[in-house]
């Protein structure tokens, strides 16, 4: 048993936590990734929030993102997944329709990105006759952005469904037929009684959307590597990690930063979780 | 309770009606880019790009399919995916379950810290891990039986599954500790009661509790694993052990890349995630409401 506690732990610290904590360490270092590691105190981060052109475009796009997916996409998810929750016809094809994009790859996103956003070949554009002055819905820097929130809340609600409907499906029967009996309607029966014992699988919830929204990559990356507009944290962190500049202090200075601003929401969880304790 | 369970679905019947509609509204819509993207797959690149994609078509056909199942060598990359895949998702859910176990259930002191610990682990971009991951594996040693022949943690894949492992289990954990909080203690109580050990009540009574959980679980790691390539591509340097979506780079060309050949490989890569869902999707489907309320 200490084993199999152990273990996890050991894996976690080990090649999580470790890695993200010798990545804090370089930050204040000016690594190229083969050189001398030469210390140069918070200058990366200076430079960072200074002269780093893309860095404060990027925070204002995570943050549109979190806020997108926060007031948008998760509630949406959530909204599907109550209405899935009941015995009827059809749940498995909507449940299918709802989840298929969540399990595809960045190959066929960004296969279809093109497919619909494209000036000249796209879908959106013929679908609302826009062929003759044509959108440049991914090239143009003031629209792009929305064109792939479109795309990312389009996989994020599939995925918040599946797993509310999974805390859905522990919800004791009994309490909804009881508050049937007492005459309250469906909205009612869940927001008041569904929804407060469903309260860790609400954590659970907002702890994914933090975590879409900050470590948010994977779409942009197929789409255009993150640039003209698409920028995000995460992928000025990997251009200059893994990039040819291969500038590691500055990449993982800015990981540091953006590690900051996620442990900024876990402690607001942490709060709840202690809150909820105490009662 | 069954004649209370009936009586409301006949007489709500014009509510259910407009929620059929909305719901296959919604269900075609979230269908149509990858239908679409399917019919892209079965027309030839010159007849789009000239048409463009929202067209009817000359030419439909299989071909794109078997060329790019017989240019991107993906049953090679399929067995290779598999073999990061599968002991990936089992460890990671055998680990996350007891571990959210003892936290949840057995309130192992430090427990919450844990939650913490594993929980803020995946806030971060995985490519903050990988310049000290690429240099630790290369100083850990492998027996040659185990990785040859670099011998060391890098280029195998036992590193790759283990990074998948460590860091999948860490959003695991605290996913299925949040659903065991939600699971009403008195079934575990009552279990410590009968004199069940630790295991027992993790084999017998959590686990089968949480089974939605795990079904939703299973299907999002699988997918992810199954998708992921950046771990693959950073930690190992045999091109012939990459995972399948890296095979997809087969099918791109020197200066010019048929984007619908793309498509289709691309389709054929993501045919084994769509199975595992349907596999798995009874687990959440029928899920506890059935077990539970009768009986």
């Amino acid at each position: 048993m200490g084993l199999l506690l152990g273990l996890p732990v050991l894996l976690d610290l080990a090649l999580v936590w470790g890695p993200a904590l010798a990545s804090v360490g370089l930050s204040f270092t000016s690594w190229d990734g083969i050189g001398e590691i030469t210390p140069v105190g918070g200058q990366n981060y200076h430079n960072a929030v200074t002269i780093y052109p893309p860095f404060w475009p990027a925070v204002r796009h995570n943050l549109l993102w979190l806020a997108f997916l926060g007031l948008i996409a998760t509630p949406f998810g959530m909204l599907m997944a109550a209405l899935l929750d009941r015995q009827m016809r059809w749940t498995r094809f909507y449940q299918t329709a709802l989840y298929l994009p969540v399990v595809l790859s960045l190959a066929v996103i960004g296969f279809i990105a093109q497919l619909i956003y494209s000036r000249d070949y796209g879908v959106l554009n013929s679908v609302i006759g826009r062929t003759d002055e044509p959108i440049d819905w991914i090239g143009d820097p003031a629209i792009n952005l929305w064109a792939v929130l479109a795309l990312v809340g389009w996989r994020h609600v599939g995925y918040v469904m599946l797993l509310y409907l999974a805390g859905l499906k522990a919800v004791d029967p009994g309490l909804k037929e009881a508050a049937a009996l007492d005459g309250a309607n469906e909205p009612q029966t869940f927001f008041r009684v569904v929804f407060p014992v469903l309260r860790p699988v609400n954590i659970i919830i907002f702890v994914i959307t933090v975590i879409e929204g900050l470590r948010a990559f994977d779409v942009v990356y197929a789409i255009n590597r993150g640039r003209n507009g698409l920028e995000l944290l995460s992928v000025l962190i990997t251009d200059n990690i893994i990039g040819e500049a291969s500038r590691v202090g500055f990449g993982s200075a800015l990981a540091a930063i953006l590690l900051a601003i996620s442990l900024g929401f876990v402690v607001t969880y942490l709060v709840q979780v202690l809150r909820g304790d105490r009662s | 309770m069954t004649a209370l369970a009936s009586r409301p679905s006949r007489r709500r019947r014009p509510a259910r009606i407009v929620l059929h509609i909305f719901l296959w509204a919604i269900a075609v819509g979230w269908l149509v880019p990858l239908l679409l993207a399917l019919y892209a797959a079965l027309r030839p690149y010159a007849e789009t790009a000239e048409l463009g994609y929202f067209s009817w078509p000359r030419d439909l056909s299989l071909h794109y399919f078997s060329e790019a199942w017989r240019r991107g060598g993906l049953p090679k990359y399929y067995r290779n995916t598999m073999v990061i895949t599968v002991p990936a998702v089992l460890t990671t859910l055998f680990f996350s379950s007891f571990v959210a176990f003892l936290i949840a259930r057995r309130r192992v002191p430090g427990g919450k810290f844990l939650l913490v610990l594993f929980a803020a682990g995946n806030l971060l971009p995985q490519q903050v891990l990988a310049t000290p991951l690429y240099v630790l594996y290369k100083e850990i040693p492998l027996p040659w039986w185990m990785n040859w022949p670099s011998e060391s943690l890098f280029d195998s894949y036992w590193g790759v599954i283990a990074i998948h492992v460590a860091f999948q289990t860490g959003f695991c954990v605290f996913v299925l500790a949040n659903y065991m909080n939600t699971v009403p203690a008195e079934l575990v109580e009552a279990a410590i009661v009968d004199g069940a050990g630790v295991w027992k009540q993790y084999w017998h009574v959590i686990l089968p509790l949480v089974r939605p959980a795990l079904g939703a679980l299973g299907t999002l790691e699988f997918a992810w694993i199954y998708n992921d390539f950046f771990w693959a591509v950073i930690l190992m340097s045999t091109g012939d052990k990459f995972p399948v979506t890296t095979a997809l780079n087969n099918l791109r060309g020197e200066y010019f890349t048929d984007y619908n050949l793309l498509a289709a490989g691309s389709l054929l890569v993501a045919f084994p995630t769509v199975l595992v869902f349907f596999i798995l999707q009874r687990q959440f489907i029928a899920g506890l409401t059935l077990g539970s309320s009768k009986g």
